[in-house]
Parts: structure tokens; C-alpha cells; sequence
């Protein structure tokens, strides 16, 4: 038997959704243990960052991770983990595009702090107490990690092998990807590691030409359960997202909200999705237009960016406090 | 391998060197743009001493690439492809920046004008190290011709290209040839017989052993490009048989229903339920109207039938199909009269005695329901006095903008017809007189000498409500003399209104249906309004005569002349070819989610059923890109305008804000580096 290979897994801003995902392999995960020595992975055995920090850099053969960069600690084990793996996978959508986290782009810390700390009904804050970088005590100096005004892919952080896409990527495919990598059968460096269409491909409801006269939200009607869910009205991203996933939410009748993320090639998912609807509006009213727009997608970006914002091309909104604050508290 | 790159810089006299600092901005891209090997301004690029520059750089330098800084690549892409051509390099390989539409013609400040130059060549520079070489496809023309609209257009068009040997297939949808100017009695200026002169043509087409003449039928389906269009004709039934009648007008003689004629007549005047729409009708074979048939409607009759000497009618007859190939389509499908109802202060339909010019020309038609007299709607009565109203829907912000270029003519003919056969003294209404052709001014002159009465003024109204002594039973005509400052009222028997040439009202449905584009209002768009009036932005699909637009009798047939030719021109070389900068739809990235199904102004998109992808037609695409934006998987892909290539292009418009200082640069977070 040839010599074990080292696998890590870290999680970064996650929802802890992904590691499931990796024990949703179920038994396979015995396979994965007989293939590798698993050096790290701290949601599901005791490790330490300092044994990590002394192994010779490039061994550990793969690492998958999880989860966006969002604050210094993150983006340390990022770097860490980059260093001391051959292999590194950005595991997830929160890793490949920001997912959920991503959102945070909207906003800067400033406002995250003062809705977080300050704003909520159920924040009990009188003296107005945030999070700093340091503080000082009687026992010395009290460090927390940096909390970035903006979200990163880890790509944007550091170089990455892979992209396994998904929220979280099916077992499947994860098995998939785990056989591939054993096998030696990968695709070149950069690449996802996927499907080159999109979910569509894998929907079974019956598709015509499109035309859309009103975006439905998924409360106001019961799909029929035989035709395409975007022809009746509610913006599914099926047709932008990569395949995957086998349909599983437009097969049930909730349409798609992109998890997978965009086709291969694809700059912007949300630029694509919308340029695609924008085509298929059935009026030539701009008045109309704008009415269908606005009163169909009352939340463009949550609808088009839910899991890209921070792989997108403008990334983020435009910041107003420009990071002078982050840039001072981290000196 | 890293390209090499010539940047040539147009003066374009001073239309760009009198705003963009030229020489500064060649200099600059020498010494700031990599991989530019050569960079020379010249005073005019698109003379053939400026081509010589780009062609002997290729051969010397060892150019690779070419970007030249000067106009719209609508004006001189061509010439500077060809360029490159001659020099033996692959013409896809050179870029424009257009310096002068986009740069010095808009922006006023001198030094911000240049620096926009170096941008927008930055950006070409950039752009056109990463473009492909293309090439374009020739496919054969097939040499038949379809023409749809059997109008003067139409039957001009057909005879040309008859004459000159080849297929024409003319589609008229009425059951007989000759359009709208079959039915005027006079034309102006020279007041020679509509008919007189159109007839003869009509019968040549009949005869021309060329030119299949398929009259009573509709294009039902278009399909194809340039060079092979395959077209569904629809043939209405006419409950006739046309092999075996002979024309001899028994049955219409014999049919005993009689209905009022809202086509030909525009109901002036009654057909038969079996008829043709005018003695001279080509073909001379006539058609059972089902909808007023007393055979058709109640199941008796048939004295058509039985009266028929050859056997030619048969009720049983069915709507038939028929596939044609051809290689290009010429559209003459005319215009439509504008409805002078919409203007009830003219009080047309409900004032007797107000009619349309369409009408009036028919009551002058010597074949025409009065036969030529010209009487009040009583069909007795002589009118003493008559006013003639120009621009009824046209030059009028509340219907058609436009003018309808013929009316005002139509008028001064009116005026002249009336004057001829009448004793009755005639008044224009007019905004502006506009006699324009040849003959004109003075067809207009003679109307003043023979004492034609012009009131420059709009028409306000036109009322039978009687006010003044010597208005009861008259028409009074309210009308603001703007010559002399006055209101009038004109008491008169007779009103003609001059009414607008509009689109046909299916003329939008038709464009869609051939790949073409309409105007606002409707009218077919000609690919260049000046120098390519009859062809339009689908190769193969050319249009004339009114369809495009308000026009005369010599006008329409000169345009029916002229897409002949160029149908002809196209038939002779026997190939075209196709540009290669086209979508291709890449079917491993499809999943046929069909949003592009809709999108394509050329039909140049179809569904796979058995595939479950879509699939773009490389021969009816013209690359703009509409699919290839909207495809929501970019499964699609557009030759010569790839991501890469825009995103290149862009970056390197930004090259300053992205190279350039930190003042410049966009505000990029700077994440502090962890310990």
C-alpha cells in the first residue's frame, strides 16, 4: 500500500453548513480515512494551528476550505494553509464566490458594528462597548482579530488549485471530487470542478420560449408542477447557476437561487442573470418595464448576488469610510 | 509571442488635429503602450497615401497588429481592413478608435479631448493584441427572386429582373396585380392616365414567361439567408380554377349578390360576390368573395357554377401551400391611407359630402363608380364650389409627424380634374405647397393661372352647423388665412381631404417576419438612408416604393428599378460572402434554457428539440451581440467581440486609473498583512 497523503479542512466565515456536507458522503468517509491521514480539522478533532505552523511547507496534499475571508485570523490560516498544502480547494460557495458572508459588502464594519452592537431591539450595549483589535488589561494585552470592512473570496487572498461550488456542494460531487484527486484525474489548476452547463440541464419541467410579463414572488402563486418555473414568473436562477446540485430545488417547485454559482466562464453571475431576464420582459414600455422590475425584484442584489457579491466585479458597495479606521486600528 | 502593434493616428484634416494634440498623442502611444512597435500620425489615413503607410509597415515592420485612431468604423473600417488585406495580413487583425465621432467632435476642451484619444487607443491597443484571425464564408445566391407586393414597386422590380433573364416569383395579396395606382385616374404633372400607362406594364408581367405571378397569396413563413431563403407561400382559395377560366366575366354577370366594394371602390361602388377588382384585373380571373356568396352563406345558388362555360368554379377548393427557394426578397408591400375618421373635426363619415382623396380619385376614374363625373355623394349633383385639405394626418404632432410627399400634388390634380370637368371654383387648404420634382413648380403654376384659390392655413373644422347668410346646406370651412391674418369661413358643396400615407398596418408583423427592422412609425429602415436606400441591414432583403417611406410614382419606381439591380449584381457574382463575426451558441454549455429563443432581430436562433440546445444559423447572424449578452449560462459566444477581448479593451480605457497614481486609483481596500 502506497504511503497515506495528508488532508486538511479548515472553515473560515461559514455556516458550518459544509462540514455536514463532507460527513453527507457517509460511509465514503471510511474511504477517505484509509486514503488519507487527516491533519486538521478543527469542527471535528482537537488540533493545533502552532503543529500546523511547524510542518514543512507543501505537506499537507490537500486541504479543503471552507468558508470566506472576513477577519485577520481568517485570512492568516488562509495563508498558512496555502503554504504548507500542495493542493488547496476552495470548498464551498462562501470560499469560491463569498456566499452568504459576501452579502456583508453591502455594508462597512462601521455599519455592521452599529446595527450589530448598537442597533438591534435585543442589544443591551449602555457604555456602547465594540470589539477592539487590542485591549489593554492588568494581565497585559488582549488581541482579537481584525474584522475586514469588506468580505473575501479566498481566491482574492490567496492562490487556489480548485473550486468545488455549491451551499453546500452535494455529497456527490464531493465524492466525486475526493475520486478524481485519488485518481490523479484533475482538471488544469483554476479550474471548478463541475459541470460546464447549467441547472436547466438537469430540470426536468418542460421548457418554451420566454416571455415574461410579471416576476412572481414564490408566496404569491403554486407553481404548475410541470412547466418551467421562470416562464411562470419567478426569477429562477437555474438557468445562470452550474449544474450540479441534480435540480433539487426547481424539481420541488422552489426555483433556484444560484448556490452553484455561475457557469464556467462566467465573469458575474448577477450581471448575467440579469442581463438574461432583462432580455425576456414581454413589453416595450419602459414605463411598464420599470414597473415589472421594481414591483417583481424588490431586492436586486439578495436576488442576483445572494451567494457572488464578493466574487462579483464591483465586489462590494461603494465604501464611504474608506478603511482609514481598520487601517489605524491595525497599526 | 508578443505582438506587434502599429498605432496610426488620423489628423482627418482638422476635424481631429484641431482638437486632439495628434502628434503628442502618437508619441505618447510609441513610448507608453506596450508592445507598439510603430506609431505615426498623418494627415488624412483613409487617403491612399495613408493606407500605403499601414501597408509598407506591415511588410517592413513586421506588423502583427493595426490600430487606427481616426473615424466611425462605419465610415473607413473597411478601407483599413482592406489595408491590412493587401499588406497580407488578416483584416479581423486591425482595430479602429474612433477619435473624431467620439472624441473631438464631442469634447470641446482641448487637452481633455487628448487625453481621451490616449484612452480610447489604449483601449483598441489593447483590445486588438487579443484579437483572431477570421474569415468569411461564401455561400452560392440561387437566382430566383422573390417580390412581395404586386403594387408598380413590385411589378417594376419583377420586370427588371425578368428582362434580364432570371426566376422572379411577385406574391400580390388582392386577386390582381397593380397596387394603389390602379385605382387614380390621372398622375401628375404630366395628367397622362393612371391606368394607360400602368395597364401595359401589368400585362407584361402577366405574359413574361419569367415571372410567376402568384396573385390571391401571402408569405406565410420566411426562412434561410442570403443566397437560399426558402419561403411558405399561402395561395387563398378563389373557388376558382385558374388553368381552366378564361376570363370571359359570365359568371360575374350571372352572380345576382351584390355588395359594396370596400377594397377597390373604398365603397364608392358595389361588386359581384364572384368578381375581379377591375376590368383590367391581372390576371383576369376572378374570385368568390365567401363571406357575402349566397352559396357559401346559405347553400344555394351556384348560377357561377352553372353558368361557367369551361367548368372553372369549384366550391370545394381549399387554401393550398406552396415551397419556394430563392435567393434574395425584394418587399414592396406599400402603404395605407390614413383613416380620416380619426380627425371627426373634418367630419368624414358623417358630413356626406367630405370624402378622401382616395375616394375623389376614384370618382374620377373613368372606369370608376360615377364614371368619371364628379358629384356630390347624392351621385346626381354637380358641386359649385369644393375645398381640398392638405396634410390630413401628416405634419401633425397628433397623428404622423411626417410629410406625405405626394399630397400636395395629388391636390393641385385634384384641383386641375375638378376645374376640367366642372364649373366649380376650388380652394386649397395648404400648410406649405412643396413641389419638389421635376415638373413640378410648374404643374403648380398652371394651377394658379387656371384660377385655383390657395389659403395658406390649417383647417380648423369643418361644420354643416350654418351661422351667415348663404352657408344653409353647404359644408362651411373654418380656416385661419395666415397670409392675411383673418379668420374665414368658406360656404362649399364639396370637401376632399388629402389624406397621410401611413405604414402598412401590418408593415411592423412583416418586418419581424423577414428580419427587418421597422422605422418608429412603421416605415421599413433602409440600411443607410443616403447611400444604400434600398437595401436594408438583412443581406438578401431588400426593400422599395412606398413601404419605406411616403413617396411618388417615378420615385417608387425608381427604387423597384434599383433593387432589381441589386438583386441582379448579386445573382451575377453567384456568391456572397457571409461575415465571419458571428454568435456561436457552444452546445457542451447550453442547456437549452431557451432565453436567447425570442432575442434575435434576424431569426437567426432556433430551438433543438432533439438536442434540448439551442442553435444560431452562422449565415443569418449579423453579431450584435443581443444573444450573446443575454445568455445567462454564456453558452454563446461572439467572434471578435469575446470577453476577453471587451475586457481588454476597457482596461486599457482605464489604463490610468488603473496604472496610475494612487490619486487615481479606484479605492481598493488594503487588507493589513497578518503578523
Amino acid at each position: 500500500m502506497t504511503k497515506k497523503g495528508k488532508l486538511a479542512l479548515y472553515w473560515a466565515a461559514s455556516c458550518g453548513g459544509c462540514e455536514i456536507a463532507v460527513l453527507g458522503i457517509d460511509d465514503k468517509i471510511l474511504k477517505v480515512a484509509e486514503a488519507f491521514d487527516i491533519v486538521f480539522w478543527p469542527c471535528v478533532m482537537d488540533g493545533k494551528v502552532r503543529s500546523i505552523e511547524k510542518m514543512e511547507d507543501k505537506s499537507i496534499d490537500l486541504c479543503l476550505f471552507n468558508g470566506a475571508i472576513r477577519t485577520s485570523e481568517q485570512e492568516y490560516m488562509a495563508r498558512l494553509l496555502r503554504q504548507k498544502s500542495k493542493v488547496l480547494v476552495a470548498f464551498g460557495s462562501c470560499a469560491h464566490e463569498g456566499c452568504i458572508p459576501g452579502l456583508g459588502n453591502v455594508a462597512s464594519r462601521e455599519e455592521i458594528f452599529q446595527t450589530a452592537y448598537h442597533d438591534t431591539p435585543s442589544t443591551d450595549n449602555p457604555e456602547g462597548i465594540r470589539p477592539q483589535p487590542e485591549t489593554e488589561v492588568d494581565e497585559g494585552i488582549l488581541y482579537l482579530p481584525i474584522f475586514y470592512d469588506t468580505v473575501k473570496t479566498l481566491d482574492q487572498c490567496v492562490e487556489v488549485e480548485y473550486y468545488l461550488p455549491g451551499c453546500p456542494p452535494e455529497p456527490e460531487r464531493i465524492w466525486d471530487a475526493i475520486v478524481a484527486i485519488l485518481e490523479g484525474k484533475l482538471p488544469a489548476p483554476g479550474s471548478v470542478i463541475g459541470a460546464e452547463t447549467t441547472v436547466c440541464d438537469e430540470c426536468p419541467r418542460k421548457r418554451e420560449e420566454k416571455r415574461i410579463k410579471e416576476f412572481k414572488r414564490t408566496w404569491e402563486i403554486i407553481p404548475d408542477p410541470e412547466i418551467c418555473l421562470l416562464e411562470q414568473g419567478l426569477v429562477c436562477c437555474g438557468i445562470a447557476t452550474r449544474a450540479g446540485c441534480g435540480a433539487l430545488c426547481p424539481t420541488v417547485g422552489s426555483p433556484c437561487i444560484g448556490c452553484y454559482g455561475p457557469n464556467e466562464g462566467v465573469e458575474d453571475f448577477g450581471a448575467r442573470m440579469m442581463t438574461a431576464l432583462a432580455s425576456v420582459i414581454d413589453s416595450e414600455d419602459p414605463e411598464e418595464i420599470d414597473r415589472i422590475i421594481r414591483e417583481g425584484i424588490p431586492d436586486p442584489i439578495g436576488t442576483f448576488y445572494r451567494f457572488s457579491l464578493a466574487a462579483s466585479q464591483l465586489r462590494r458597495t461603494a465604501l464611504t469610510t474608506g478603511g482609514e479606521d481598520q487601517a489605524a486600528a491595525s497599526a | 509571442m508578443s505582438e506587434k502593434v502599429g498605432v496610426y493616428i488620423c489628423h482627418c484634416g482638422t476635424n481631429i488635429a484641431g482638437v486632439v494634440d495628434v502628434e503628442e498623442v502618437a508619441k505618447w502611444a510609441g513610448e507608453n503602450l506596450e508592445d507598439v512597435a510603430v506609431s505615426r500620425e498623418y494627415k488624412f489615413m483613409c487617403s491612399s497615401l495613408g493606407q500605403e503607410l499601414i501597408e509598407d509597415d506591415i511588410k517592413n515592420e513586421g506588423l502583427t497588429r493595426v490600430v487606427v485612431a481616426a473615424c466611425s468604423p462605419h465610415l473607413h473600417e473597411k478601407t483599413f481592413r482592406r489595408a491590412c488585406s493587401n499588406a497580407g495580413l488578416n483584416p479581423y487583425l486591425c482595430q479602429m478608435a474612433s477619435i473624431r465621432e467620439q472624441v473631438s467632435w464631442v469634447v470641446e476642451d482641448n487637452e481633455a479631448a487628448t487625453e481621451k484619444a490616449k484612452a480610447m487607443i489604449a483601449g483598441a491597443v489593447n483590445r486588438v493584441k487579443l484579437h483572431e484571425e477570421l474569415e468569411p464564408n461564401l455561400v452560392p445566391v440561387n437566382p430566383n427572386t422573390l417580390v412581395v407586393g404586386g403594387g408598380i414597386a413590385g411589378i417594376q422590380a419583377s420586370l427588371e429582373l425578368a428582362d434580364a433573364g432570371y426566376p422572379v416569383y411577385l406574391v400580390e395579396r388582392e386577386p390582381s396585380i397593380g397596387g394603389h395606382m390602379a385605382q387614380f385616374d390621372k398622375t401628375f404633372p404630366t395628367l397622362d392616365c393612371a391606368a394607360c400607362i400602368l395597364t401595359p406594364k401589368m400585362s407584361d408581367v402577366g405574359a413574361h414567361p419569367n415571372i410567376n405571378m402568384l396573385t390571391y397569396c401571402e408569405v406565410e413563413e420566411v426562412s434561410g439567408y442570403v443566397g437560399s431563403f426558402n419561403v411558405r407561400i399561402k395561395k387563398k382559395a378563389k373557388y376558382v380554377d385558374e388553368e381552366k377560366c378564361t376570363g370571359c366575366g359570365i359568371c360575374i354577370e350571372k352572380c345576382p349578390k351584390k355588395v359594396l366594394d370596400n377594397v377597390f371602390e373604398v365603397g364608392m361602388g358595389y361588386r359581384k360576390s364572384i368578381d375581379r377588382p377591375f376590368p383590367q384585373a391581372v390576371p383576369n380571373i376572378p374570385v368568390i368573395d365567401t363571406e357575402s356568396c349566397t352559396y357559401f352563406q346559405r347553400g344555394k345558388c351556384k348560377a357561377c357554377e352553372i353558368f361557367c362555360p369551361t367548368g372553372a368554379i369549384d366550391f370545394e377548393q381549399q387554401d393550398s401551400y406552396l415551397d419556394l427557394d430563392v435567393g434574395n426578397i425584394i418587399l414592396t408591400t406599400g402603404y395605407d391611407l390614413f383613416d380620416c375618421k380619426a380627425m371627426p373635426q373634418y367630419g368624414y363619415g358623417r358630413l356626406a359630402n367630405v370624402f378622401t382623396s382616395l375616394e375623389f380619385e376614384r370618382m374620377c376614374n373613368a372606369s370608376g363608380p360615377t364614371e368619371g363625373k364628379i358629384v356630390l355623394r347624392d351621385g346626381v349633383t354637380e358641386p359649385k364650389s369644393v375645398v381640398i385639405i392638405h396634410c390630413v394626418g401628416s405634419r401633425d404632432e397628433n397623428h404622423n409627424p411626417y410629410c406625405s410627399a405626394i399630397c400636395c400634388m395629388s391636390a393641385l390634380k385634384f384641383g386641375h380634374l375638378v376645374m376640367e370637368k366642372t364649373d366649380a371654383e376650388v380652394t386649397s387648404c395648404y400648410i406649405d405647397i412643396r413641389t419638389t420634382q421635376k415638373g413640378y413648380e410648374e404643374f403648380y403654376n398652371r394651377l394658379l393661372e387656371e384660377g385655383m384659390n390657395f389659403i395658406r392655413g390649417k383647417v380648423a373644422e369643418v361644420t354643416d352647423a350654418a351661422r351667415l347668410p348663404g352657408e344653409e346646406d353647404k359644408l362651411i370651412v373654418q380656416v385661419e388665412d395666415t397670409l392675411l391674418g383673418i379668420q374665414r369661413r368658406i360656404p362649399v358643396d364639396m370637401v376632399i381631404l388629402m389624406a397621410a400615407l401611413e405604414p402598412r398596418a401590418d408593415a411592423k408583423d412583416v418586418g419581424l417576419q423577414f428580419g427587418i427592422s421597422c422605422s418608429m412609425e412603421g416605415w421599413f429602415t433602409e440600411r443607410h438612408p443616403k447611400l444604400d436606400p434600398v437595401a436594408t441591414m438583412t443581406d438578401g432583403i431588400f426593400i422599395a416604393g412606398a413601404a419605406q417611406g411616403p413617396k411618388d410614382i417615378p420615385a417608387t419606381i425608381s427604387q423597384g428599378a434599383a433593387a432589381a439591380a441589386r438583386v441582379q449584381g448579386m445573382i451575377s457574382v453567384g456568391e456572397v460572402s457571409i461575415e465571419p463575426v458571428v454568435a456561436t451558441i457552444h452546445e457542451e454549455n447550453c442547456s437549452g434554457c431557451r432565453i436567447c429563443n425570442t432575442l434575435c432581430p434576424f431569426n437567426a436562433i432556433e430551438y433543438l428539440e432533439d438536442k434540448e440546445v439551442s442553435y444560431i444559423n452562422a449565415a443569418l447572424c449579423k453579431g450584435c451581440g443581443t444573444c450573446v449578452a443575454a445568455c445567462p449560462a454564456q453558452a454563446i459566444t461572439g467572434a471578435h467581440y469575446s470577453n476577453e477581448q471587451i475586457f481588454a479593451e476597457i482596461e486599457g480605457l482605464l489604463y490610468d486609473v488603473i496604472s496610475g497614481n494612487g490619486a487615481k486609483a479606484p479605492r481598493v481596500e488594503r487588507e493589513p498583512v497578518p503578523a
